[in-house]
């Protein structure tokens, strides 16, 4: 059993080890024990982009330098920047260097390491100045407007170190809940705190905490919902990989509260780095005495176990979450009774996303007001946005609520690439809707959202620009539910695959009018007979387009005409005559033999032929094939 | 509608006693099958019936409500997988940026559609939700490699790759 004096004995330990990680190029003295720090980011996203090679490549110049004893290496989750990686930091000067290679490793070992003379040239060239000194990583313009409360640890700590989460605060949280504080003081604190759920709904955390304490039973569950499915966000799994006992330790504080001594984490398959680090954490926590029995010498005991979703969207969904967790098929059930009164095992449950209970042991150590301090009168705190397509800065970025969208494309996110006009991003993936150019200003909150058709969802902020056809992205949404739907209810079992034939039916040029009402009639009473929120939002990607972007539906419907030029039936290439210098390569590349032409002088493409891959225009070098 | 495998089925004693001591390890915990067929695919690669009459018989469950599992969940395969399994990632990160024409290029190329596996058993193809590598978008994975920020000129040498 580990008291809380041993643990601030172990934070007091660690603490000047990690201190030094906050250092941005100003002069605190490096007292960490180790000449330099050097951490690697080791998310996902870094993975994929070889972060492995250059950990190895760093370790075996360490060892060729005896640099063991100076150069400590940590790899810890995402720094945000994904679409830089492999990404490196090096400390006390916090040098951010990015697409690191392995072969430029001994240079940086070199130079660096050795030398002390940072190696500007492979340097993140924002943090390089013009006058040659170079500026802290908080001053670029990615991470300038961003504030770090959920991710506060990622790309900071050895998420495998449960040490360096002590380090840095970890449990005191727990500790304070466990000895300090009564279940209704913290169910207080939350309420005022403000803190709403970040997986989609926005539900007061703090109410539904309250709810799952009033209920009576012997036996009561915590759930964390890890079963990210939005395609195209990464916001949970970068927390559970750069700050898993976060979790754990939140997930210990709602256990205390409501009077429950198990909980469950349903997280992704598909995850198998955080799956990984959750294994170690949970066994780490256990192991020093955070979770089990009688925690901090008190009567409080808590397990937590990991359950792998295997792959349904709508287990995202409470109770088909619950339902999965039980092993049977996620669907989910009608609702009264709330999880809260009947859920997992038919008892009372509480479930909350990953980055809800990111947010929480600071909630408790900092303070609730300090947390309603942040964000807009509806919506306190911040939000992590996974930032991806048609933007220079993919990555992971969390902001205060009511930052405007266009902060975080235009100034975090680098503005659209190749000098392309900026037309919606999408939010709350297939369940949300998009915001166009003419709202870009509003404040990004709950209510706000909602009331432009979109919703805060979980976190997905796809960038769409004018190369991008909106009634295409809301068949590719509808697609998705289609596919996901899990086919209890009839609303969205038919409904959903009806809607995408009618949306098919427009794409491929075959569209009438009246198909525009049948559509919006269908959206309609999807959304308000469906039995989960899976078919009560399945419509909303085409309500909203439809909503900013009813001239391209009608476009598509009476001129037959696909503005973006990205569907297939409705685009064809032409070649012009004038630009045309018969040099042949676009007959050679043309898959179905459908262009034809002498050497030297202009080809013609054969409309029947035609496959329409875009195969000649991208290899024409002269710009003479154009899309109409 | 189940439809009978291409492949007949190739289980080993050895792979039906690990099973068979899995299940009966964990035969009484709660909500144990979906950790079962997990089991099974990790031994098998694949859930062919006669790996989920296996598990029906060993839970004392009926076979419909394994079947039943086994075919609600993306992560369970009924047919086996290729010795190279390809995925595409069709998350919207990755759509937006033109993963469909990666997933054509290669459907035209390997002679099979998403989901197939090649008559020769080399290549499996499937579409992936998102694997997060959405800095790199369009991605595939082959196996464990990702490529990322793909065009559809890259596909020939990738595949020669793993043709060997």
């Amino acid at each position: 059993m580990l008291t809380i004096q041993e643990l601030n004995e172990i934070k007091k330990k660690k603490e000047k080890l990690v201190a030094v990680r906050h250092h941005r190029n100003d002069n605190t003295p490096n007292e960490s024990g180790y000449k330099y720090q050097v951490l690697v980011c080791g998310g996902t996203g870094c993975t994929s982009s070889g972060c492995k090679g250059v950990v190895a490549a760093l370790r075996s110049e360490i060892a060729k330098h005896h640099l063991e004893n100076d150069v400590r290496i940590v790899t810890t989750g995402c720094f945000g920047l994904c679409a830089l990686g492999p990404i490196m930091i090096v400390y006390p000067e916090g040098c951010f260097y990015s697409a690191v290679k392995a072969e430029t490793i001994p240079e940086i070992v070199e130079e660096h390491l050795i030398k002390g003379n940072p190696v500007k040239h492979l340097l993140y060239q924002q943090t390089v100045c013009d006058d040659g000194s170079i500026k802290s990583l908080d001053e670029t313009d990615f991470y300038k407007k961003q504030l770090r409360v959920a991710l506060r640890n990622c790309g900071v700590i050895d998420p495998e170190d449960i040490e360096e989460y002590i380090a840095t605060g970890g449990y005191q949280a727990l500790a304070k809940v466990l000895t300090e504080m009564t279940p209704d003081d913290v169910v207080q604190t939350l309420l005022d705190s403000g803190l709403r759920g970040r997986g989609g709904g926005g539900f007061p955390t703090g109410r539904k905490w309250a709810f799952a304490k009033a209920s009576v039973s012997d036996q009561k569950y915590v759930c964390c919902n890890a079963d990210e499915g939005d395609p195209g966000a990464f916001m949970d799994r970068s927390i559970l990989e750069g700050d898993p006992h976060s979790v754990l330790e939140a997930m210990a504080i709602a256990g205390y509260t409501i009077g429950a001594n198990q909980g469950y984490i349903y997280v992704r398959a598909e995850y198998p780095v955080a799956v990984q680090r959750l294994m170690i954490a949970i066994d780490q926590a256990e192991k020093l005495g955070v979770l089990g029995d009688n925690i901090f010498g008190t009567d409080f005991s808590f397990r937590i176990e990991l359950r792998l979703g295997a792959g349904a969207f709508v287990c995202g969904e409470e109770t088909a979450l619950m339902t999965s967790i039980e092993g049977h098929r996620g669907e989910p059930r009608p609702r009264p009774p709330f999880p809260a009164v009947k859920g997992l095992f038919g008892q009372p449950t509480i479930l909350n996303n990953v980055e809800t209970y990111a947010n929480i042991p600071q909630i408790i150590t900092r303070g609730a007001d300090w947390f309603a301090s942040m964000g807009t009168e509806t919506s306190k705190g911040t939000k992590v946005f996974a930032l991806g397509g048609k933007i220079t800065n993919v990555g992971l970025v969390e902001i205060p609520m009511g930052t405007t969208l266009r902060e975080i494309v235009e100034e975090i996110g680098g503005g659209v690439p190749n000098g392309k006009k900026f037309k919606a991003a999408q939010t709350g993936g297939p369940s949300g809707g998009c915001i166009p150019a003419e709202h870009i200003d509003v404040p990004i909150d709950y209510e706000n959202l909602i009331a432009l058709g979109s919703m805060m969802g979980s976190g997905g902020l796809i960038v769409m620009d004018e190369d991008n056809c909106m009634v295409d992205i809301a068949k590719f949404f509808l697609e998705f539910t289609v596919d996901e739907s899990c086919g209890k209810c009839t609303p969205c079992r038919i409904g959903t695959k009806r809607l995408y034939e009618l949306i098919d039916k427009i794409t491929s040029g075959k569209g009438e009018m009246e198909d525009i009402d049948k559509i919006k009639e269908l959206c309609a009473y999807m959304k308000s007979t469906s039995l989960c929120a899976l078919g009560q939002t399945a419509s909303n990607p085409v309500v909203s387009t439809m909503r900013y972007f009813m001239d391209e539906y009608i476009a598509h419907v009476q001129d037959k005409t696909c503005p973006a030029g990205v569907c297939k039936e409705l685009t064809s290439f032409e070649i012009i005559p004038e630009k045309c210098k018969g040099c042949t390569l676009c007959a050679r590349n043309c898959p179905v033999n459908a262009i034809s032409g002498k050497v030297k002088e202009p080809h013609v493409i054969d409309k029947e032929k035609c496959i329409k891959c875009g195969m000649c225009m991208n290899n024409c070098k002269f710009g003479a094939i154009v899309k109409k | 509608m189940y439809k009978e495998p291409a492949i007949p089925f190739r289980g080993t004693k050895e792979q039906e006693q690990e099973l068979t001591a899995f299940i009966a390890a964990h035969k009484d915990e709660e909500g144990v099958l979906l950790p079962s067929l997990q089991k099974a695919q990790e031994i098998y690669g694949y859930l062919p019936i006669e790996v989920q009459t296996m598990i029906a018989k060993g839970l004392d469950k009926p076979l419909s409500e394994v079947y039943g599992v086994a075919t609600f969940y993306s992560q369970f395969s009924l047919n086996p997988k290729g010795e190279h399994r390809i995925s595409v990632c069709l998350g919207t990160a990755c759509y937006v940026k033109g993963a469909d024409k990666i997933m054509e290029g290669l459907e035209a190329r390997l002679g099979i559609k998403c989901g197939e596996c090649t008559p020769d058993g080399k290549f499996s193809l499937d579409s992936a939700r998102c694997i997060g590598a959405c800095g790199l978008a369009p991605v595939m994975l082959v196996d464990d490699d990702v490529y990322g920020r793909l065009t559809v000129d890259e596909l020939d040498g990738i595949l020669a790759k793993y043709r060997g």
